[in-house]
């Protein structure tokens, strides 16, 4: 059987007869592959702990009829220990891992960039340097961006006049100007608009100092847009974690 | 395809967890040679089990009457409560001996991914059950994987603010196992659990 190798972070697991699992992994090189791991579900098994969910691997995969196996596994960084220890980690780091296979919905189409991104976000989640929920709207912005979906924060998303705008329409693309505000726009805050700006450029100084109130606003904006590209609801965004003001 | 029958049950038993079409035709080629009495009893047995099994309305455990067998057993240990995630984990500790309280099944474990969060598993129950004050130790036995560490965090904060003994089951090397075979993870497991050898 032909055999490749290739890194990747495990996005989600499902069980497969008495003792295997299916895993979904995002590779670097072959975009999602979804492949099975024979015997990783008992006690015994050396790859178990590896090909759990946020987990950043180097693997061996042997080429199937229909799904390849995994042959072998070995850890860059088990992501996942840290991630599920604090809950609204957790429930943030799982957003993005469903954010990032339904982003790169074909499997074996190479995306680098959604993988460098998503390897980088789960490093910043772990380092706690930041509130999980920040982090985690700046991966939604930038892997939208990615995926051809870049928000307009500053400028009108219609006509393009420089802003600070005062509407906000996911589906328009962003910020609206009076001239192309569209009827159901969201009147943020400029704040919130800023705060938007921060996250999706990086400005991690800025994203830190937000207020509360636009960092909430913000939130429910990013939601909504996300949504509204991904045509279907994430099912893990309903179950995201109610910030704890000030916690990181 | 088969004729009628044996096609829908080939169709069936196909609809079942972990057997493929392959499987399925296996066993229903099985049941057609098999002496009639046998595959009479294997129908009434399912029959029998749907009508008569249900849950444990203290600890969710699957059970034939309102209290499991050891809820409603009086030697039992009142003030541990062993928090698992599926009925299938009390049998794996039961045949351990080693614990003689109750237990709590919560029917899963938090899985965003999956849709299941808090609200969907017996964790309200459970707290109903500490309310009394009766229990002092709550073991968390969540499976040793992202959903069930997860799962108990979420509990462990839950239950922090109240005066209860909150342990988790032990991670590690596998007994009869050797060193060297260990996985990173399930040996640094085993370094952060390590225990003194004077106790």
């Amino acid at each position: 059987m032909p055999v490749y190798s290739d890194e990747a972070v495990v996005l989600r697991t499902h069980k497969l007869a008495e003792a295997d699992r299916i895993i979904t992994l995002l590779t670097r090189e072959h975009g999602v592959v979804r492949a099975v791991a024979r015997g990783v579900r008992r006690t015994s098994s050396k790859f178990g702990s590896r090909l759990e969910p946020f987990t950043h691997v180097d693997l061996q995969l042997a080429i199937g009829r229909n799904l390849d196996t995994v042959t072998q596994a070995e850890t860059r960084a088990p992501y996942g220990a840290a991630i599920a220890a604090d809950y609204e980690r957790y429930t943030a780091a799982s957003v993005m891992l469903e954010t990032a296979e339904r982003l790169v919905s074909e499997e074996r189409e190479p995306s680098v960039q959604q993988y460098l991104l998503l390897v980088g976000a789960l490093r910043t989640m772990v380092a706690g340097e930041h509130r999980p929920g920040d982090v985690l709207d700046a991966f939604l912005l930038r892997s939208m961006s990615v995926a051809g979906y870049a928000p307009s924060c500053w400028a009108c998303a219609s006509c393009g006049l420089e802003g600070p705008h005062r509407a906000f329409s996911p589906g328009a693309g962003g910020a609206l100007c009076p001239r192309c505000r569209v009827p159901g726009s969201a009147s943020p805050a400029a704040e919130t608009l800023v705060h938007l700006g921060a996250l999706l450029s990086g400005h991690w100084e800025q994203v830190d100092a937000a207020h509360d109130r636009h960092r909430r606003e913000a939130r429910g904006l990013v939601s909504a847009y996300v949504s509204w590209h991904l045509e279907r609801a994430l099912r893990s965004m309903p179950l995201l974690a109610r910030e704890v003001s000030g916690e990181r | 395809m088969y004729e009628g029958v044996l096609q829908d049950l080939i169709d069936e038993l196909a609809r079942l967890p972990g057997v493929g079409p392959k499987g399925a035709q296996r066993i229903a080629f099985h049941l057609l040679a098999a002496d009639p009495a046998d595959v009479r009893r294997l129908a009434e047995t399912m029959q029998e089990m749907k009508a008569k099994a249900t849950f444990c309305q203290t600890c969710g455990n699957v059970s034939q009457a309102e209290r499991c067998r050891i809820c409603a057993d009086p030697r039992r240990d009142p003030t541990s409560i062993c928090v698992v995630e599926e009925p299938k984990d009390v049998v794996a500790i039961e045949r351990t001996r080693e614990f003689r309280g109750r237990y709590h099944v919560l029917g899963g474990a938090i899985s965003p991914l999956a849709g299941i969060g808090p609200d969907q598993l017996r964790i309200r129950e459970l707290m109903g059950r500490l309310a009394d004050g009766e229990v002092t130790e709550v073991i968390l036995a969540m499976d040793p994987n992202i959903e069930g560490d997860a799962t108990a965090a979420y509990l462990s904060r839950l239950l922090r603010s109240m005066e209860l003994s909150v342990t988790r089951l032990a991670s590690g090397l596998p007994v009869g196992g050797d060193l060297e075979y260990a996985d990173e993870v399930t040996l640094g497991r085993a370094f952060a659990g390590r225990r003194s050898t004077g106790d």
